[in-house]
This record gives C-alpha cells, sequence and structure tokens, in this order.
C-alpha cells in the first residue's frame, strides 16, 4: 500500500461541459486533502477536454490526469474504466469520489471491483476521523468517514474502508457547495495516454438523446411541492401557480408522483433531488423521513396539511392546518394583493 | 440460435413501506415489521428475460444469496415461469457487502456455467447503492448495460438494447455475453401463472422439509417428500462455501472491505412552529412577516 493520502476527484463532463457535481467534489476534495494535508487530483476524460485542466485547476486540484481521446469522447463504461483502473494501481490514491450521476455509479463499481477495494454509494456527508476496529485492537487514523442514508433514510450510516486502499466513495450531486473559482491556484496537468484493448469496445452507442433539464429544483429560491394531499388536476394546477408568483419551482413527494400528478424530474427526497431553497411550502405532504431527507435544510418551511399530528409540522417554521384546495388560492391572492 | 439468461435477485425488507410500527417515537426501527419482498426492479429483470425466452428461446436459471428464507422468492420466480432456481446460502456469506456479494455471485455464475446474459435489477431497495451488477460484471470480465429499460432485438452474439436515466437515453449495441441491470421502467412482471403455481407449489429446500411433511398428510416421512420432489425436479437447489470456488477470506462480512462504524437513527429535530390560521388574515400576516424576514421579495 502506497502511503500518499491524495484525494482523487472523478470530474464528470458531458460535451465539454463540467457537470456541477464535479465542481462539488473539488470542493470536498480540497478541504479533505487540507485535513490531510494531501494534494487533490482530478480525473478528466473525454475528447478535446483540454481546455477544461485549467478550469479545473482554479476550482483546486493540485494534478490534473487528462485523457483525450476519440474513443472517450462519449462515456462508455470500459474504455473509462480501462483508463481510470490503470491510472488508480498506479498511483494508489489515498480517497477516490465519484459523483452518484448515472455515469459515476456505472464507473465507480468497476474500479471498485477491479481493484479489490470497498465502494460506498450516494454519500451526503464526509468527514475524515479515525477508526477502532476491535477485532484488532487496532486504531486506524485519518479514514474517510463514508456517510449516507439507508433504509429509504430512516437510517443514516457511517461506512468506513479501514483496510484497502482508495477508500472510494459516490457523492450525491447537490449536497457539497462548490467553491468559486480561485485564479490564483496552480496545479500541474499531466496528459495520459490510454492502452485500450480491443475488447475495451465491445458496447457501441448507436443513438443517444439528452434532454436539458426543465425542472431546476437545485438552484429555486422557492419551491412549492405537493404531496399525497393533492388530488385533483385543479389541486396540482394551484401549486404551479403559486410557484409562478414567488418565482419559485414545482417539487413533489414521491407520493404525488406515483399518483400522477407530477413528472419524476419533480420529486423530493431519498429518491429525488436534494434541495435547499430559501423558502419551501409542503402542500399536503406528510414529512414521511423518505421526503424530509431531501428538504429538511431548507431555511423556511411552511406547511399546509389538514393533519395537524402530520411528521412534516416537527420541522415546519409555519403551520398552517387546513385543506390545501382552500389554503393554496388564499396564498396565492394574499401574494397577488401585495404586488399591487 | 437460442440464450440462457441467469438472473440475479434478492430479497429486501420493504423499506418503502416504513410506517409507525417499524419507527417508534425515539427512532429506532423493528426490522422484523417490515415485510420481506422480492426486490422490485429485480422482477423487472426477470420479465425481461422471461421475454428473450419467448422470442428466441433458452433457459432462465434464477440465482440469490440470502437467508435460508430467501427461498420464498426463488418459489416466486418458479410460478413466474424460471426454469432453474439456485440459493446461495451460509453463515459464510453473511454481512457481506457489495464487493463480498459480486465475489460470492461470480463465482456461483462461474459455476453455472452456460449463459449468454446476466439480468439485475438496476439497485435494490434496502441499499439504493447500484454496485453489485457492475462489481459482478467487472469480476466476469463482462461488458455491461446499466439502466436497461428494453431489448430492441438479438442478433448472433449481439444485442441491441434502449438505456434510460436521467434527463437521457441510447441505444446501444453490445457483444455477448453481457450483463445488463433493468430500471423500474422497464416492463413490469406478468402475472404468476396458475399452472406453474400449482406445479411448484412444494417446490422447497430441505430445511423446510419437516414443516410440509407436518402439513401435507400425503408424505409420510420427511424421505417420502424428498423422493416425491426429486422425481419432479422441486428441490431447490442449495449452495453453500464449499460447493463453490471461493477464497473463504473474501466471503461475507470478513471479506468485506467496507464496515459499517456507526449508525445513527434519524429523529426529526422539533423546529419551534408556528400556528397560522387558515383565514385570509391569517394568511396575510403570514405573508407580511415573510416579506419582513426578505424570505418573500
Amino acid at each position: 500500500m502506497s502511503d500518499n493520502r491524495n484525494v482523487w476527484i472523478f470530474v464528470e463532463q458531458e460535451e465539454g461541459q463540467i457537470a456541477d457535481v464535479g465542481l462539488e467534489l473539488l470542493a470536498k476534495g480540497r478541504e479533505l486533502a487540507d485535513t490531510l494535508e494531501s494534494q487533490v487530483w482530478a480525473l478528466v476524460l473525454g475528447y478535446q477536454v483540454a481546455p477544461l485542466a485549467e478550469r479545473v485547476i482554479h476550482h483546486g486540484a493540485d494534478r490534473v490526469l487528462l485523457a483525450n481521446h476519440p474513443e472517450l469522447e462519449l462515456y462508455r463504461t470500459l474504455p473509462y474504466s480501462r483508463v481510470i483502473i490503470e491510472q488508480v494501481q498506479a498511483h494508489q490514491p489515498y480517497i477516490f469520489l465519484l459523483g452518484a450521476t448515472p455515469v459515476g455509479r456505472d464507473l465507480a463499481p468497476r474500479v471498485a471491483s477491479a481493484t479489490n477495494v470497498g465502494l460506498t454509494a450516494d454519500c451526503t456527508d464526509l468527514q475524515i476521523g479515525d477508526y477502532l476496529l476491535k477485532k484488532e485492537k487496532r486504531e486506524y487514523k485519518d479514514l474517510l468517514y463514508q456517510i449516507r442514508p439507508a433504509f429509504g433514510g430512516n437510517i443514516i450510516a457511517t461506512i468506513v474502508n479501514p483496510k484497502t486502499r482508495p477508500q472510494m466513495a459516490t457523492v450525491r450531486e447537490g449536497v457539497m457547495q462548490p467553491n468559486p473559482p480561485d485564479l490564483e491556484f496552480s496545479g500541474e496537468v499531466e496528459i495520459v495516454e490510454p492502452s485500450f484493448e480491443p475488447s475495451d469496445f465491445a458496447l457501441h452507442v448507436l443513438s443517444r438523446e439528452i434532454r436539458q433539464p426543465t425542472v431546476k429544483l437545485k438552484d429555486a429560491p422557492v419551491i412549492v411541492a405537493g404531496g399525497g394531499g393533492v388530488s385533483s388536476e385543479d389541486e396540482s394546477r394551484l401549486i404551479e401557480e403559486l410557484a409562478h408568483i414567488l418565482g419559485g419551482e414545482v417539487g413533489a413527494s414521491r407520493a404525488a408522483v406515483d399518483a400522477g400528478f407530477f413528472s419524476h424530474e419533480h420529486q423530493i427526497g431519498q429518491t429525488g433531488a436534494t434541495v435547499r431553497p430559501r423558502l419551501y411550502i409542503a402542500a399536503g405532504i406528510s414529512g414521511a423521513i423518505q421526503h424530509s431527507t431531501g428538504m429538511d435544510e431548507s431555511n423556511k418551511i411552511i406547511s399546509i396539511n389538514t393533519d395537524p399530528d402530520a411528521p412534516i409540522s416537527k420541522i415546519a417554521h409555519y403551520k398552517i392546518v387546513g385543506d390545501i384546495a382552500e389554503v393554496l388560492p388564499l396564498l396565492i391572492n394574499a401574494l397577488r394583493e401585495k404586488s399591487r | 440460435m437460442t440464450y440462457n439468461s441467469i438472473v440475479l435477485v434478492k430479497q429486501v425488507p420493504d423499506t418503502r413501506t416504513v410506517t409507525g410500527d417499524v419507527m417508534s417515537k425515539k427512532g429506532t426501527m423493528n426490522r422484523s415489521a417490515m415485510p420481506a419482498i422480492f426486490n422490485p426492479e429485480d422482477l423487472n429483470a426477470l420479465e425481461m428475460a422471461l421475454q428473450v425466452r419467448e422470442r428466441y428461446g433458452g433457459q432462465i436459471t434464477v440465482l440469490t444469496m440470502g437467508p435460508l428464507k430467501a427461498a420464498d422468492i426463488l418459489r416466486d420466480a418458479l410460478f413466474h415461469g424460471a426454469d432453474n432456481v439456485i440459493l446461495l446460502s451460509d453463515r459464510k456469506f453473511a454481512g457481506a457487502d457489495t464487493q463480498a456479494t459480486a465475489y460470492t455471485l461470480k463465482s456461483a455464475i462461474q459455476k453455472i456455467g452456460d449463459f449468454d446474459l446476466i439480468f439485475c435489477g438496476r439497485q435494490a431497495i434496502d441499499g439504493d447503492t447500484a454496485q453489485v451488477g457492475p462489481q459482478v460484471a467487472e469480476k466476469l470480465n463482462l461488458p455491461q448495460i446499466t439502466y436497461t429499460e428494453s431489448i430492441a432485438s438479438m442478433d448472433g452474439d449481439e444485442i441491441i438494447a434502449k438505456r434510460a436515466f436521467d434527463l437521457g437515453s441510447e441505444i446501444v449495441k453490445c457483444k455477448l455475453p453481457c450483463l445488463l441491470t433493468v430500471v423500474g421502467s422497464a416492463d413490469r412482471i406478468r402475472p404468476a401463472s396458475a399452472r406453474k403455481r400449482i406445479e411448484n407449489k412444494l417446490a422447497a429446500i430441505p430445511s423446510e422439509y419437516p414443516a410440509i411433511v407436518e402439513k401435507w398428510a400425503e408424505f409420510e416421512t420427511e424421505t417420502a417428500l424428498a423422493a416425491y420432489l426429486t422425481e419432479r425436479n422441486l428441490e431447490i437447489t442449495v449452495w453453500t462455501a464449499a460447493d463453490l470456488d471461493v477464497n473463504e477470506d473474501q466471503l461475507g462480512l470478513s471479506g468485506s472491505p467496507t464496515q459499517v462504524y456507526k449508525v445513527n437513527y434519524v429523529v426529526l429535530e422539533s423546529t419551534e412552529s408556528k400556528e397560522v390560521p387558515p383565514t385570509k388574515e391569517g394568511i396575510r400576516e403570514l405573508i407580511q412577516e415573510l416579506i419582513q424576514e426578505y424570505i418573500v421579495g
């Protein structure tokens, strides 16, 4: 095992655009590396992606491993994992983080499996700390605490990999805060030449469609979200209208998505987005842990619910006991009056 | 050309229906109050394998690792039309993380040997990791098609499939053998067939024999039952570590690189909350307050 304590970040890009989670991870990686007094190395793979290296350095990378090759233009499991597994085996980083995106969750388990290391999925927090392995009566110093919800969000587990390196984790999008670029920060770029095998090209992408997100929950200052209490199209339209007046987005709990009132893109919680808006209005949402885990850090929470004891009332700052069909129009009218 | 499939499945606690019975006020969890179910996306995976068999022919083997109780979902798989089922069960497998699980499954798949396709659900609802499929594919040195929603066609040693993920989709062509992870938006499992249900009702693992003998007067002894099941191919195969070519250091808890350091039960912290009357006046005052605090612009 190598004794470096470097933190590696896979910086995902799509058509030359760095994914937000890449910048979020660079910020977290920088913080971890500063604690460990080590370096942040970023992996950037793609084609014609050399211009991204400088930006990655400005976000805190000491070194960028840049693999620039036509076969890497579109993400495919085997060519990407070939390059990354080789680099991981050659340098043996201490920590390796990837975004818990469709790409990161496809790639990370390949790398972990090839190198026989532990991998924790979908972390919502990462810290450095010690771990006493009782069976061996041995304390492992400065491990990565990989913190994630489990059992549908009912528990928060802290996972460690005491013995294998790198300590690998995928990290949920939107939970870490990116840093603004620091134009003074300097780092090195190392060009990596891929050495592919013919078997790496077993899969061809025949066609590909990427939609632009139509729902932008993550950056919305205000979210009005509907839950299981939404029982008609009229009510879901009231939620949309209120969100529109407040300049916000429409959110939904799983119950409302399953009932067909909102598309999955609107879903907030354990199986949806994590948000922290300035104002969150929960309309007919009971506030089961699976939902609240995705919104409980909102600055102000208003709940509208017929049940005064619904779990949401525990975390709501303002509680309105009533039917959303009556309360939403009152809110809409009060806001319209105000703007007159 | 026919295609043989292996479907990897898991019995999971139904975390989607966590009710007051499961979570106590202190936030502790009573796992036995959660019903054990067939992992939902594994059913989508089984359906996809059944459709391949319908169109091209071949055999479907369903494989699970778990406690003996997991035989329940293997019977379900038989009711839905699986040809063979295998349970990997051994104390030595217990406590496995995804790496040790993938290693064990890989070893069992190598023992089964003859396959063109491996299917599994994208992820299991107890952990939501989506790791085991790709980890198995890597250990078998196979290509993978994650987030598969449908198979367009199979031709010779190639498959064309549609992948569906957040904000996008892909049509891919891949060489066989390969591993597919299947998403919940794929076709739902067909209903269990009444005929299969009757035929396979008694399918069992040996530890279930005493209960069957007690319930069904036709079988006087376990030996008689065993003979009956053998004759009809209704013995559910159980493989232990000794049946696999494995390095025991890589199994179960001791073979798992990840360790759970601690678990915190989620208790929502009470916030000081203000009750707003659902009246015109009440709402108006609330809006005023939010404007004063710069929450609403």
